[in-house]
């Protein structure tokens, strides 16, 4: 039982360890903490493949039902981990963040705390983790307390997700008053139970669906995104679209797969398919508008959250492989789209998307990277953005949801045409800098290059990656 | 030597290309090589078609020298080539003219070199279209022939002359005339190319001698849904064939390109134009008309030969009112091939008969004929142009005395086109006209009226020209004709002198197989 | 043949590509050396592909066969047969062309040559692909440069709009393609998208009628809308004109016959009923196209926009023969994918070495340049003649079969769409005239020269292909009948 939370302890561990060495060492030198975390992080990630992989087909619950060791929850902490080491390579050049322990201290425990989330399998645990990985991240967006935006993108983090999870707190609380049961698994069959009023089911889902909403950023409840992620650091938006967005997307999973279904499944099906339509459209069509590339990118995310549910909705074999293939896509795309930014401020710093004129004649490679990263989240091969999409409307049109296919293609056309213009700004235009080069520092150059051969050969070889999803989707039965 | 007999008729028919491709790579500006290469190159057509005339055989039945090489078997077409006494004389008439067109041209200064490919590209396809057995081939090599002409014509047609085409765009006489050429022909060409696909699409092949067996007796379209009775769709067919000949011939009223064409056209370009090209649309009539088409070309034979005697007369009142040389010859070529198409008519309409077997004996006679003496005409047109650099009839005048030889060879030349007996014109024009006579009796006898004036613009052309009382100016600025285009137009005088005394040698070969074609 | 040849071919430019871009920027002769043998040995083994082909064998030859993705039966799979064997060897000659014609571009060659090398794997992919996934994979990464490179190195009054607005378009027909693609492997319910198997499941009634009918459409506009057909070719003159040369050689040239093809491959080939239900509209809008794209191409007054218009008025050929069903359409639409290939191919080629020298297109601003240039008036003179579809050259070879098909099944369309071809000749006559021949305007006089070493290759490359086609047509319609003969046999033997 232990082995199967070693990489949360390590964690703790690892915690441990960087508050130590903030202590210890000097202001100048704790940049380096960067890449004891990251190194840490992917150590961890090593450890945890060796040792705490769930048996296959098995699945328990272990600390007295409050977790579930099984492939969903692992593969996703895999996801977790990862992203946290990217990120903290690309905050280690952030004046006034990457030299702090407490940046990377806060970090961490996030992603202890969406380890957690993913493994939940009960909803006192469930809203545990949660809360111990919003409140982190509420601090880190708001960060940079010199800069107006953070700090006003933070508060603004932090009242939209107290409201939201005490809204879900309330339908955790009618789920248990109804049914005596906490354990996800065990819920389930409380349903059945007459018992339990349909209504109170139904108040139940919805309530629960506005915590989630917020954390995976759909339509009405994504309001904050854009202010969020264009006021917190760089980094962090990153870090928030990504693996924040999938652990909200593993608890939204899990809990209406094993805990909404087959009983609510007409309900819910329906209305997040809805939902997925609002969403995608509303998020693609409002970032045409966006002249800040961080703003674009958010409603970028929350259109690309749209297509998710897509996957959500198919419920099907399918369906959930699609989406936890799409969410290793996605994270790989955008963290590379959010590495970009990052190279770019810290040079030119400016987020306008005019500003970024002329980038292809000063540093190609970053161009480069650039258009892989873009390409892949409009859903072009040979990237993975194209296969992930691909499997979403496969899904659906499985499903008979052809109606919900098209509309996601077509939005994907939307989304196309920002994601070019931006193209066009980095590769057409010219600025009068054109022959001043851009330096790109070690870790952003490695954490860029990793992530752009991931996302070329996740999207050219998806066997082992299917595969891996498949497992990962079968685990939450 | 085997090589050669069996092979006779690609000889002939890729020669002058080959020629050509050898002319690319000699250099642009040795113009005298140039035109010496492209000569002589054109005399290997004329001694293969010189001995095709003399292996061939013209009591057999049939084509002879047949070559069949797969080419578009998806379309059922292949690569069929054969002769048989109307193509072998039309081949005759072609090889012929070719280097004494090319010999004409040796005045022709800017850019010989494109100018000589063009001419002999002209060459393959026009003994193409002679020489083909397969529908698809012939229609090929029909289209083929325009594109050179249309350049010849476009680019080294006559200097001067303004015309407007439409929205008043001011464009030059030859441009003009040469859009005019193209687009008209290819306006015509446009209902053959569909008749051609019905055919080809209902009979499943293209191949002519097998065309000739099955279409005439087709009952039913099978392959297209058409929704018309068989005799209706024949009959379309039959005119979109008629009108691309016709417009080809040129017949009346579809003649109007002609005069402006073969105006503005080069020397040797009109000497070709109208000494060969035209033949093509009377080839066309024999070749495919007649044999595919009997009952409807019986039923509107007389239209033709309506149309044919408007040409005679209207030809000649046209080349009557000239006051340009050239214009005068082209309107007297609507003028002969009227004969021609009047012939065919009368044979459209009592196929069988010795009647009708004498007039198309009298068409393609004239067809040769006409071939000599119009080329024979815009020849001599061209060498006194060039000397005095105008056309005009009234800028003339009592000519003979200084220019006596050139004077005597343009009377020859005259008096065959007028059809003096003892020459090559009276024999064909007067077997058209006993031929027609039985058949078409009104026709031939209004076409008389078009003998008649025939008579009135050639006498006035040459009185114009050659007597009448000396015009001062010319004296001591015009030379007299020069060797080399002596050279010219002697082999055409000694024709029209051998066919006019003794036709047999060639009559023959028509006759048999006009007997054995329609007989 | 264990070497994979094909699979060589499809990935050659690509590996070029990248290669290319690891060379510093300034050495230009370097990466246009590179480019040009990258050309040269995938124009080598098309050519080798095209004339090893056994017609009296057919079917699918040289196939490579390598699981991609088992779980969902994705694989990879390559095969040349009669129709796509003629399309392999266009790519290849328009990629060596291509890259000649582009020896002069100056603006960041590296990233101009390995877009252009991405766009030509992807379109290698495609002619070869028998697996749907892999299909829509190489069809995609055939047009996504597209935008790159026009709107980089376009014409600069329209090349963003332009760009944009092609991308736009042709994702859209190519996704609405892969939602009904995605609904065939569903429907077939074998987990595999192998094409092959999928058509003979097909013969074998896993799609009903009413799917068929449903998702013909879907599929074949989808992919046709790159093919230009009416009324979604609206992309394509802004395109073509806005494109540098190379990439509007590529564009008309190849990449609308990947959209043709694609809907043959995928829509007729696949949905055979869904094919005859539909052929009176596919023939009605591919009649619009003939006509009305000619009468539009006669009115412009840009000479590039001429030419865009005249191959939207072609690609309707390709898709009226296509609509036909029958044996001599479907021959004549095949060959004419080539032919027309590399006769626009030619002429955009032309269009490039006259603005390079004159920087207008406006065809009254023009004149004369036959005496500055004559080999490209020649050229175009040819291309032209092609373009009228005179016979010995290789348009008459393509158009006369599918006018012959036409004439089994609707006479009358076959009088309607003669009427492009009077146009047509109007046109071209009329600015062959007045670019190449006629007076050259007084400011022209003293700049304009001819043209390099490598265009006059390029050139004579292009014509000499259109005249060897149009003189001695056995050497491709035996090919593309023997691939005819497999399509029709899916109609139970038209």
């Amino acid at each position: 039982m232990l082995l199967a939370i070693l990489p949360e302890i390590l964690l703790l561990v690892l915690i441990g360890f960087v508050i130590a060495l903030d202590a210890i060492w000097k202001p100048e030198r704790r940049r380096i903490l960067g890449w004891v975390t990251a190194g840490g992080l992917l150590l961890i990630m090593v450890v945890a493949l060796l040792v705490s992989r769930p048996v296959d087909g098995e699945a328990r619950l272990i600390f007295g039902g409050m977790l579930r060791q099984d492939w969903f929850g692992f593969a996703f902490k895999l996801l977790f981990l990862f992203s946290a080491a990217v990120t903290a390579l690309f905050a280690m050049d952030i004046k006034g963040a990457g030299q702090k322990g407490e940046f990377y201290t806060l970090m961490l425990v996030s992603t202890l705390g969406m380890n957690l989330m993913a493994s939940s399998a009960d909803l006192i645990m469930l809203y545990l983790s949660i809360e111990t990985t919003s409140i982190p991240l509420y601090i880190l967006a708001g960060f940079m307390t010199r800069d107006d935006k953070s700090v006003e993108s933070g508060f603004k983090y932090l009242l939209f997700g107290a409201v939201t999870s005490t809204v879900m707190l309330y339908g955790f609380s009618l789920l248990y008053g109804f049914s005596g049961q906490t354990n996800l698994y065990h819920l389930s069959l409380a349903f059945y139970d007459a018992q339990f009023p349909d209504l109170a089911m139904l108040a139940g889902l919805l309530l629960v669906l506005v915590g989630f909403g917020f954390k995976v950023s759909i339509v009405p409840f994504h309001f904050w995104a854009p202010d969020v992620y264009e006021g917190a650091p760089t980094p962090v938006a990153g870090f928030l679209s990504t693996a924040s967005k999938a652990a909200g997307f593993a608890v939204l999973l899990r809990v209406l797969m094993a805990l909404f279904t087959p009983v609510a499944a007409g309900y819910w099906v329906t209305l997040l398919a809805i939902v997925s339509v609002l969403t995608m459209t509303l998020g693609n069509f409002l970032a045409l508008a966006q002249k800040n590339i961080k703003r674009m990118l958010a409603y970028s995310s929350i259109a690309h959250a749209g297509y998710i549910l897509i996957g959500v909705v198919s419920l099907s074999q399918l369906g959930g492989t699609s989406v936890v293939f799409y969410l290793l896509g996605y994270l790989l795309t955008n963290l590379a789209a959010f590495g970009v930014v990052v190279a770019f401020w810290q040079v030119v710093g400016s987020d306008e998307i005019a500003s970024y004129a002329g980038m292809s004649r000063r540093s190609p490679w970053l161009a480069l990277a650039m258009l892989v990263a873009l390409l892949s989240l409009a859903g072009m091969p040979p990237l993975v953005g194209f296969v992930a999409k691909v499997f979403v409307f496969a899904a659906a049109v499985q499903a008979d949801l052809i109606w919900l296919a098209i509309i996601g293609v077509l939005n994907s056309i939307v989304g196309l045409y920002y994601y070019l213009t931006v193209l066009k700004v980095v590769y057409l235009y010219r600025s009068p800098d054109d022959d001043k080069p851009i330096s790109v520092s070690r870790p952003y150059a490695i954490a860029l290059l990793v992530l752009t051969l991931g996302i070329i050969l996740v999207g050219t070889i998806m066997g082992p990656w299917f595969a891996w999803a498949t497992t990962a989707a079968q685990g939450i039965f | 030597m085997n090589f050669v007999v069996d092979n006779l008729l690609p000889l002939i028919l890729f020669s002058p290309a080959l020629v050509a491709l050898v002319l690319l790579f000699l250099p642009r500006t040795e113009k005298n090589l140039l035109r010496w290469a492209a000569f002589i190159g054109s005399l290997i057509p004329l001694a293969f078609a010189l001995a095709l005339w003399f292996s061939f055989a013209p009591q057999q039945p049939g084509f002879q020298f047949e070559q069949k090489a797969a080419w578009y078997e998806a379309l059922g077409s292949s690569f069929h080539l054969g002769v048989d006494g109307l193509s072998l004389t039309m081949v005759l008439l072609t090889t012929v003219l070719t280097p004494i067109a090319i010999l004409a041209s040796y005045s022709v200064q800017e850019r010989v070199k494109a100018y000589m490919i063009l001419f002999l590209l002209l060459e393959t396809g026009m003994l193409g279209v002679f020489l083909a057995l397969d529908l698809l081939l012939f229609f090929v090599f029909w289209e083929i022939g325009l594109v050179p002409m249309y350049f010849l014509i476009n680019q080294w047609g006559s200097e001067k002359g303004e015309r407007q085409l439409w929205g008043g765009l001011k464009v030059s006489a030859r441009t003009y005339a040469s859009f005019k050429f193209m687009i008209y022909t290819m306006a015509g060409s446009l209902g053959l190319l569909l008749a051609i696909q019905m055919i080809g699409v209902t009979s499943g092949t293209f191949d002519l001698p097998e065309l000739f067996k099955i279409w005439p007796g087709l009952t039913s379209l099978q392959g297209v849904p058409l929704g018309i009775p068989i005799a209706t769709v024949k009959a379309v067919a039959f005119w979109a064939f008629v009108v691309a000949f016709a417009i080809k011939v040129p017949v009346w009223p579809f003649h109007t390109w002609l005069p402006d064409a073969h105006t503005e056209a080069p020397t040797a370009g009109s000497m070709i134009l109208a000494g060969v090209l035209l033949k093509l649309g009377a080839y066309g009539f024999l070749r495919l008309v007649l044999p595919l088409y009997p009952q409807e070309a019986h039923q509107y034979a007389g239209w033709l030969a309506f149309l044919a005697t408007m040409a005679i007369i209207f030809g000649a009142f046209a080349a009557y009112g000239q006051d340009d040389f050239k214009r005068l010859v082209a309107y007297s070529s609507v003028n002969h091939m009227g004969f021609v198409v009047l012939g065919i008519a009368a044979a459209a309409r009592a196929v069988g008969t010795a009647d009708a077997t004498i007039a198309l004996n009298g068409a393609v006679l004239q067809m040769f004929n006409h071939g000599l003496s119009a080329a024979g005409m815009f020849f001599l047109v061209g060498v006194i142009y060039e000397r005095a650099h105008t056309r005009n009839l009234n800028d003339f005048g009592g000519l003979f005395p200084l220019i006596p030889v050139y004077g005597g060879i343009l009377l020859f030349t005259s008096m065959a086109s007028l059809g003096l007996p003892g020459l090559n014109g009276f024999v064909s024009e007067f077997l058209v006209v006993r031929g027609s006579w039985p058949i078409f009796t009104l026709w031939t006898a209004l076409s008389m009226i078009g003998l008649l004036l025939t008579g009135l613009y050639i006498l006035k052309g040459i009185k114009k020209v050659l007597h009448g009382p000396l015009n001062e100016h010319w004296v001591g600025h015009i030379t007299e004709i020069k060797f080399r285009e002596i050279a010219v137009i002697a082999p055409l005088m000694v024709l029209m002198l051998w066919i006019g005394i003794w036709p047999a040698w060639i009559l023959g070969v028509i006759n048999d197989a006009m007997r054995m074609l329609f007989g | 043949m264990d070497f994979p040849v094909l699979s060589v071919i499809v990935f050659t430019p690509i590996v070029a590509g990248l290669l290319i871009l690891l060379i510093p920027g300034d050495r230009k002769t370097e990466i246009r050396v590179t480019a040009l043998a990258a050309a040269v040995l995938a124009l080598i083994l098309s050519a080798w592909v095209y004339f090893n082909y056994d017609t009296a064998l057919g079917g699918y030859q040289l196939m490579e066969h390598h699981d991609w993705l088992p779980a969902l039966g994705i694989s990879y799979i390559v095969a040349v047969d009669g129709i796509n064997a003629p399309l392999v060897l266009l790519t290849g000659v328009v990629m060596f062309t291509g890259v000649l014609i582009s020896w002069g571009v100056d603006d960041r060659p590296r990233e101009f040559f390995a877009f252009l090398f991405i766009l030509a794997s992807g379109v290698f992919g495609v002619f070869v692909a028998q697996d749907l996934f892999q299909l829509f994979f190489f069809y995609e990464i055939a047009v996504f440069p597209m935008y790159l490179l026009i709107a980089i190195w376009g014409w600069v009054q329209t090349r963003e709009y332009a760009a944009m607005k092609l991308t736009l378009y042709l994702f859209i027909g190519s996704v609405i393609a892969l939602v009904g693609g995605l609904a065939m492997y569903f429907e077939v319910g074998l987990n595999t998208f192998n094409m092959i198997r999928i058509a003979e499941a097909g013969q074998a009634g896993a799609f009903s009628q009413s799917f068929q009918i449903f998702w013909f459409p879907f599929v074949f506009l989808g992919f046709a809308v790159l093919g230009g057909i009416f009324p979604f070719h609206n992309w394509s003159p802004d395109g073509h004109v806005a494109a540098p040369t190379a990439v509007s050689m590529f564009h008309a040239g190849v990449l609308m016959k990947l959209g043709a093809f694609a809907a043959l491959r995928v829509g007729i080939m696949l949905l055979p009923q869904g094919a005859e239900y539909w052929r009176w509209v596919i023939m009605g809008l591919a009649t619009v196209n003939v006509v009305y794209g000619a009468f539009i191409a006669m009115v412009q007054t840009d000479f590039k926009y001429v030419i865009g218009f005249s191959s939207v008025s072609h690609m309707g050929l390709v898709m009226l023969g296509f609509s036909t069903l029958t044996p001599e359409g479907l021959t004549g639409a095949g060959i004419q994918m080539f032919s027309h290939g590399v006769m626009t191919a030619l002429f955009f080629a032309v269009v490039g070495m006259v603005y390079d020298r004159a920087h207008t297109r406006q065809i009254n601003e023009l004149g004369g340049f036959s005496k500055k240039m004559p080999w490209v008036a020649v050229a175009f003179i040819i291309g032209g003649l092609v373009s009228m579809g005179m016979p010995g050259l290789s348009g008459f070879v393509a158009e006369f079969p599918i006018f012959m098909g036409v004439w089994r099944v609707a006479p009358i369309v076959a009088i309607i769409a003669a009427i492009s071809i009077v146009i047509t000749a109007s046109y071209i006559i009329r600015i062959i005239g007045k670019v190449f021949f006629g007076p050259m305007p007084e400011a022209f006089e003293h700049h304009i020269g001819d043209v390099t070493v490598l265009d006059k290759v390029a050139l004579v490359v292009l014509c000499v292909i259109m005249i060897a086609i149009g003189v001695y047509p056995a050497v491709m319609s035996p090919l593309v009948a023997s691939g005819v003969e497999s399509i029709l046999r899916l109609f139970g033997g038209a």
